[in-house]
């Protein structure tokens, strides 16, 4: 099960030229209750390139988490495929290839912060040594050093979720995986994360496929921005947001006209394309 | 403010904990007067109404029985508490185990769902007899195994109960980290569902002594708290009896306290979940 592409790679591992997350032709559908099926997503193609940061937006209930969650294998597509490096995303998860955050933090409330941050580390029997000197790094990384030995319930919900970040960080992932990671924060605590965020996927080289209701965040974080509808959820059109590398992204960037000519690309995407009715928080059921 | 927003919970001033440890003091305090208020009162009652003895004796009298039979009374205590303990452990070793295997295979659970519901409902101690004749009415057997299906009850549904609070996202994280089922029993099934392990233990405690005792007013050896109160109250001393209680009562306390140390020990590290 070694990747076609990978020529002298060595079987199983990620490959140099392929793509952070290859969607080829996906389609979920969840059988429901007296043959009411939902079909969460339709046709999806979509490519994230190695070390680029795409979001996916959309009105609630458009496939976002569902697509997230099979690139992450945490469930399976009932037809197309997925590749992470190249290699079937079951591989890929088997392999510890991407780091995960999800909206709600979902730390172990009886691990200290540190013993948290450690966690995916102990589990793939990294040395207590070398696993706290990543968790020091982490710690420094994320501004929590003085929280080493918190836990969780004494954190904030922002420190919480940064806790998270680090976490997902922890092995040096090339692929991150954030399925609305800032949507339970205030708007103060959100926009100093994605400047933290900006800077750490500037410092890591990680791909970063981020799920966000947010347009304004999905255009100040992102190279790409992927614009999805619902009923069923497919992929209505990619804003390419062009403001630059993530490393030269700062606040001041939030007053730039780019900025500004971006969001309202990703917004005319977004309302433009199911026949001009809204279909924002509407619930599928 | 970016720095300053963060909370620091860690860091608690010194009035409010002092005000904590007085909380503390008077949380302790508050049933030990309520109880000698009572006691008091009792004597009272007695002394100013002339109640008859065979409707409540007074606390004195009952004091004075249980200093005179203290070594009747220790050693009916220290077999009931036997009884009592052997039962906890045995019900509380199954029920887990139990717990278990129905948590990990649906038929075990559907299988054990009934079984449990109808040993919910039976009174478990009005088998004692049954059991006496089975094992033999001079052993202790009949009445631990009593106490081990009355205690199995609470054990095996908190357990269960707690072995299925795993978290949706504790799960998905698991499995995103490809954790082997060994591993993710260990970082996250186990914190998750020790509390409510230990909350049923706790409950379980004082339900095995309530059981021993009740089990031996059916008969089988003369031997427990049970026999003893039985025989007192039949030979119309009832201060003894009320003495007999007094033991009763003070195992019951030793159960308790003893399963509750036990749980804030245990649950030292998951006490945050
Ligand atoms: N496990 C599931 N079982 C059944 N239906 C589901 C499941 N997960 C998601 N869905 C349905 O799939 C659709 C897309 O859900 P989701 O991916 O969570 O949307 P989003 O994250 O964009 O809000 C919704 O209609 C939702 O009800
Ligand atoms: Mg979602």
């Amino acid at each position: 099960m070694t990747a076609p592409t990978a020529a002298g790679a060595a079987p199983g591992a990620p490959t140099a030229t392929a793509a952070a997350v290859q969607v080829t032709g996906v389609g979920r559908v969840f059988p429901g209750e007296g043959g009411r099926s939902v079909t969460a997503l339709e046709h999806v193609d979509l490519t994230v390139g190695a070390g680029e940061f795409v979001s996916l937006i959309g009105p609630s209930g458009c496939g976002k988490s569902t697509l997230l969650r099979l690139v992450a294998d945490l469930d399976e597509p009932t037809s197309g495929s997925i590749a992470v490096f190249g290699r079937p995303a079951r591989e890929a998860r088997l392999g510890h290839d991407y780091g995960i955050a999800f909206q709600q933090a979902g730390l172990l409330p009886w691990r200290t912060v540190r013993a948290n941050i450690e966690l995916p580390l102990s589990l793939h029997g990294v040395g207590r040594g070398a696993r706290r000197e990543r968790a020091d790094e982490m710690l420094a990384l994320v501004g929590l050093t003085d929280f080493a030995d918190h836990f969780p319930d004494q954190l904030s919900g922002g420190m919480q979720q940064r806790v998270a970040i680090a976490r997902a960080l922890a092995e040096r992932p090339s692929l991150l995986l954030m399925d609305e990671p800032f949507g339970a924060l205030d708007e103060m605590t959100r926009e100093r994360l994605q400047s933290e965020l900006v800077r750490i996927c500037a410092e890591t080289q990680a791909a970063v496929v981020f799920v966000t209701h947010s347009i304004p965040e999905a255009v100040f974080l992102s190279d790409r921005v992927v614009v999805m509808s619902a009923r069923p959820g497919r992929i209505a059109g990619i804003v390419d947001v062009g403001l630059g590398r993530s490393g030269s992204r700062d606040d001041a960037l939030r007053e730039d006209e780019a900025y500004f000519a971006a969001v309202t690309a990703v917004r005319e995407a977004l309302h433009g394309g199911a026949d001009g009715v809204p279909s924002r928080g509407v619930e599928t059921r | 403010m970016s720095a300053a927003a963060a909370p620091a919970p860690a860091a608690a001033p010194a009035p409010g904990r002092a005000r904590r440890t007085a909380a503390a003091w008077g949380h302790r305090a508050a049933p030990v007067v309520l109880l000698v208020l009572l006691v008091a009162a009792w004597q009272a009652v007695v002394a100013l109404a002339e109640v008859p003895p065979f409707l409540l004796p007074s606390p004195s009298a009952v004091a004075a029985e249980f200093a005179e039979f203290l070594p009747t009374i220790a050693s009916a205590a220290l077999i009931t508490g036997t009884n009592a303990l052997v039962g906890l452990v045995v019900g509380a070793v199954v029920a887990i185990a139990a717990a278990v295997l129905a948590s990990a295979v649906r038929a075990v659970d559907l299988l054990l769902d009934p079984v449990v519901a109808g040993l919910a409902v039976v009174p478990i101690v009005a088998l004692a007899p049954v059991l006496y004749t089975m094992y033999g009415a001079s052993v202790e057997t009949g009445r631990q195994i009593v106490v081990a299906v009355a205690v199995g009850v609470p054990v095996f549904v908190t357990t269960l109960r707690g072995l299925r609070q795993v978290r949706p996202v504790h799960r998905d994280l698991m499995r995103a980290y490809a954790a082997t089922p060994r591993q993710a029993v260990r970082a996250v099934t186990i914190p998750t569902a020790l509390p409510f392990v230990f909350t049923g233990l706790r409950l379980a405690s004082s339900l095995a002594v309530i059981s021993a005792i009740v089990a031996e007013y059916f008969g089988g050896p003369r031997s427990g708290i049970g026999s003893f109160i039985t025989t007192a109250a039949a030979g119309s001393n009832y201060a003894r009896a009320w003495a007999y209680v007094l033991g009763g009562v003070l195992v019951g306390l030793l159960f308790y306290g003893a399963t509750s140390a036990v749980e804030r020990w245990g649950t030292r590290g998951v006490r945050r979940g």
